[in-house]
């Protein structure tokens, strides 16, 4: 057993969820008891979505604890497949049908003999794997049943577009700033000639999976989801893949390159024309991104040699870090991720970046390490932004878990040029506030603290509060209280009442109620 | 109108969103100061907590997981050493005076024995240890408030109060029965006006209203379960009468009855103005008090919530169901002018709740409005289905389905809300009309010409 309070990858289910329901018309039927489904209410408020999740429970009770699911589960596949109608059907197992250790393989045989859908039972484990690795297991999952399934119908097309294409693989929902990447994403292969044959899972209709291996080139642009299924179709149809995530200005770069160099090893087969695509970086680098130029302004000459903590996933935690140490730099004195599955491949990344890298999946580590080192500015997840707020350090959000905050209305992506744009000024603003607030401290605060800080009440003439009623009143919070005082005065100065007990503040609540 | 019509009680699949009752401990632990809850589950119990709870979870909660690893679960690991080694740190880290174990599923699947391991850790840490069961197999969201307070009515101290044998025969009777409610206040006996102990928690303010409230009766609350403090729990037995001030306590009513040989006073809940002065009636005439000017208080509320009321008649409304507050609020409503389609609930003691059902229908004669139908058990996805039907004014519904169902055109309210917000007692039945009236008061100042604003086909 492990003491926690907090964690920062959920359980494996969500992960399988999350890739399901990003589908277009996949339901996943999970085997959980009541109040597991949580994930629809996650779903619903965080990403603002319109339409009902397509995940349902199969309630586990006690009648299931004592004679196991039985019918029940194929009942309720074959309930939504007539329901419903989907495409696929995923049956999720959760940690509690893990223990129970019911054949779900069993119940997903005998529902696709009667169903419509596909069925099939996500393979992951649930005390092994997390959130993100079961989302790229189910992922690779899917992709896999659909291929093999067209191959051994003869309807693969094994043909490459015509014009260079690439698929973008891990784009999915609950993702940080996802939809945004991958408009941005969609963006820099078009901009460079270069279609975008499939992105998968988000919005993908499976009737197309059988077409992912046209494209010439995968992109997986994070590292925790989409590089199973990227290296499946690089096994088996030959396809390679870019896994360089294209945030920050070295790393756009980098992965325009990376383009490049697979683009004309077709081209030059098929057309004997090579693509340059140098200009088109340098034209993006000076004009489209702002970044270049920023951090050669002024204002990132202030942030030379300013202390950063950075923590998040695999991918934000190593980009983010490369961003300030190389194109603003701010000296980075400790990096890490909670991607422990990962931490290889991360410490690669960071070395040489940093003075210390902090892998863990405790969140009170974090806490004490940055409270130890003290920067000016910390660049984490929702979790590190409270850790800031104790301690009075400035956070700016850069990696899930995340918050409604975090699915913004407006367009925030962080991968592309114009992602570079965004993540300048999500530093800049981040370090400039913790040195206003630095001033103000300084110079003895805002002139206006004193005056705010009097009480709101300002005529209380022969009016005496109880120490009863004033001990209620100190439980309102604090935002309201001063509200809520006056108007408690003011009632007892109309009734001519001269003490105020609690009777009063309940009466003068009930009179005074908007 | 002669006679009573009896609400009709269906049962459903049981395929509906609800929180796990383990969320109980997001408002226990802030309700009884010196507690510290450990959750004990898997990571998904975890980071339903953490998700569920949103912002409360940084503010240094005393509540942790005793998260389950693959080695508990094969039982590779001892159970009690394990416990023994996590209590242990939160007794160094909050030294709190007791320590509340909510057992999860996952402790029923794999059969942890939590009531058996907690009285020898007890012992060996010095510090109370209360275990309360509050897994979704068998609970809905609330009712995990009614395990804890279930368990903890074991550990209130014993009340010596010196009754006759004869005054206690009697006063078992008062034990209420929906057969025998006829007769029920006949046999009474005088009782001091101190062993009132009222039972379900509420925010500070609001418990202390409700004292206000049977005082101003010359009924002193001697006590509530739970208490700011564990050091300050009620003392039970004999003699002592209690009454539930939430719909979904049954159990904790039952074990103070058998267990703790209190009487129960079956009343409606205080919950509108309606429900706050049956219920007060209820207690004064368990001692055979006459009420005093409840009447005139009560119709001056409805006075100052004519605003309120005009939005809300004539209005339909629909429960989906989560949080058994749903037969009170139904029934507050109906009072308030609406028309109320269904009253989805997870689960449905007619015991317990028989003076709350008899308002609901004395409401339904008094307002000349159709009895609802009631669902136990609820089938959300036929649910939208009968809304898609009803189309109803307003939806009381889970996070789940409220965007959803604005996209189709129906405005929502979201019903967790109602758990959170104070809407006992009087005083606060302008809050809660504050909430039912926001989607509807909002409406009118919407909406750019666009009705349904869905992505999905309305199938069917």
């Amino acid at each position: 057993m492990k003491l926690a309070y907090w964690m920062y990858a959920g359980p494996a289910h969500i992960g399988t969820l999350r890739v399901a329901s990003s589908f277009r018309n996949v339901h996943a039927i999970m085997h959980a008891p009541l109040g597991d489904d949580y994930f629809n209410v996650m779903r619903s408020t965080s990403e603002r979505e319109r339409d009902f999740t397509p995940v349902t429970a199969s309630v586990v009770d006690r009648h299931v604890l004592a004679r196991g699911s039985q019918e029940k589960v194929v009942n309720n596949i074959s309930r939504k497949d007539e329901e419903q109608n989907p495409d696929l059907i995923v049956l999720t197992p959760t940690c509690t049908s893990s223990i129970l250790q019911e054949d779900l393989q069993n119940f997903v045989d005998r529902a696709s003999l009667s169903s419509e859908s596909d069925v099939i039972p996500a393979d992951v484990n649930h005390y092994r794997v997390n959130e993100l690795q079961a989302a790229d297991r189910t992922l690779e999952q899917i992709t896999r049943f659909y291929l093999d399934r067209s191959r051994k119908q003869n309807t693969l097309d094994r043909s490459v577009t015509n014009i260079p294409s690439a698929n973008i693989i891990g784009i999915f929902t609950l993702g940080f700033h996802n939809q945004h990447d991958c408009r941005e994403l969609k963006r820099l292969p078009r901009e460079s000639g270069i279609a975008v044959n499939q992105v998968i899972p988000e919005g993908g209709s499976l009737k197309y999976l059988k077409d992912l291996s046209r494209a010439w080139f995968n992109t997986v642009p994070y590292r925790e989801v989409g590089l199973m299924t990227a290296t499946l179709l690089e096994e088996e149809y030959g396809m390679p893949y870019i896994s360089i995530t294209p945030m920050g200005i070295s790393n756009t770069a980098d992965f325009i390159a990376q383009i490049g160099k697979l683009v004309n090893m077709w081209a030059s087969a098929i057309s004997e024309k090579k693509l340059n695509y140098d200009l088109y970086v340098d034209n993006q680098t000076k004009f489209v991104s702002q970044a270049a130029w920023f951090s050669k302004s002024i204002d990132c000459q202030n942030l030379a040699g300013k202390e950063a903590a950075i923590f998040g996933d695999a991918t934000h935690a190593a980009s983010i870090t490369k961003i300030l140490v190389k194109e603003m730099g701010i000296r980075v004195t400790c990096s890490g991720t909670y991607c422990k599955h990962d931490a290889e491949w991360f410490n690669e990344q960071v070395q040489g970046l940093c003075d210390e890298v902090l892998i863990t999946e405790d969140h009170t580590e974090v806490g004490d390490t940055t409270a130890r080192i003290e920067p000016s500015a910390i660049f984490g997840t929702q979790m590190e932004r409270h850790i800031g707020k104790r301690i009075d350090i400035p956070c700016g959000v850069i990696s899930s878990p995340v918050h409604i905050q975090n699915f913004p209305l407006g367009y925030r992506p962080f991968l592309g040029y114009e992602g570079t744009n965004q993540i300048a000024d999500l530093v800049y603003n981040s370090f400039n506030l913790g040195m206003e607030d630095h001033s103000l401290d300084v110079f003895g605060g805002h002139d206006t603290k004193e005056i705010s800080a009097k009480p709101l009440s300002t005529n209380r003439k022969n009016i005496n509060w109880t120490p009863e009623a004033e001990s209620e009143l100190n439980k309102i919070p604090g935002f309201v209280r001063g509200k809520i005082k006056k108007n408690t005065e003011s009632f007892a100065i109309q009734n001519n009442i001269s003490e105020i007990t609690i009777d009063v503040t309940y009466m003068a609540k009930e009179k005074l109620s908007p | 109108m002669k006679t009573l019509e009896i609400p009709t009680f269906e049962c459903e699949t049981g395929n509906y969103h609800t929180f796990c009752p383990i969320s109980c401990v997001a408002w226990l632990y802030q309700k009884i100061e010196d507690s510290s809850f450990l959750v004990v589950g898997t990571k998904t119990r975890g980071y339903f907590l953490q998700s569920a709870l949103g912002v409360t979870i940084f503010a240094e909660p005393r509540y942790a997981m005793a998260e389950s690893e693959e080695g508990d679960i094969s039982a590779q690991l001892n159970d009690q050493e394990e416990l023994e080694r996590i209590c242990l740190r939160v007794r160094n880290d909050r030294n709190p005076s007791v320590i509340i174990w909510i057992g999860t599923c996952t402790t029923e699947i794999i059969k942890m024995d939590l009531e058996g391991i907690a009285p020898k850790l007890e012992k060996q840490l010095g510090i109370p240890i209360v275990v309360a069961r509050a897994n979704g197999l068998d609970y809905a969201f609330t009712q995990g408030e009614d395990t804890a307070l279930a368990a903890m009515t074991h550990r209130c101290p014993e009340c010596n109060n010196h009754i006759t044998d004869e005054e206690r025969i009697k006063a078992e009777l008062l034990v209420v029965d929906i057969d025998q409610k006829k007769n029920l206040f006949d046999r009474k006996q005088k009782l001091t006006k101190f062993n009132l102990v009222l039972f379900g928690s509420l925010p500070s303010s609001v418990a202390s209203q409700l004292n206000l409230e049977s005082r101003r009766q010359s009924v002193s609350v001697s006590g509530w379960l739970p208490s700011q403090k564990y050091a300050d729990l009620p003392a039970l037995g004999k003699g002592i009468y209690v009454c539930g001030v939430n719909p979904f306590l049954s159990r904790t009513a039952t074990t103070l009855m058998r267990r703790r040989k209190c009487q129960l006073i079956g009343a409606p809940f205080p919950i509108g103005p309606d429900g706050t002065r049956a219920w007060i009636e209820k207690i004064c005439s368990a001692f055979d008090l006459k009420p005093d000017g409840l009447e005139e208080r009560e119709s001056q509320i409805w006075k100052s919530l004519s605003d309120y009321l005009e939005i809300l008649t004539g209005k339909s409304i629909f429960f989906m169901g989560d949080n058994l507050l749903e037969i009170s609020l139904a029934r507050f409503l109906i009072r308030c002018g609406m028309v109320v389609y269904e009253v989805g609930i997870p689960y449905m003691d007619r015991r317990y709740q028989a003076a709350e059902l008899l308002l609901l229908q004395r409401t339904c004669e008094k307002m000349k409005k159709p009895t609802p139908r009631i669902v136990e058990k609820p089938d959300n996805y036929s649910q939208v289905q009968r809304m898609h039907e009803l189309q109803p004014d307003l939806a009381i519904t889970g996070m789940a389905h409220a965007n959803p169902l604005e996209a189709r055109n129906i405005d929502t309210k979201w019903s967790v809300e109602f758990t959170f917000a104070q809407i006992h007692g009087f005083s606060n039945a302008r809050d809660a009309l504050e909430l039912v009236t926001r989607p509807l008061r909002r409406r009118a100042e919407s909406i750019y010409g666009c009705r349904n604003l869905s992505k999905q086909m309305v199938n069917g």
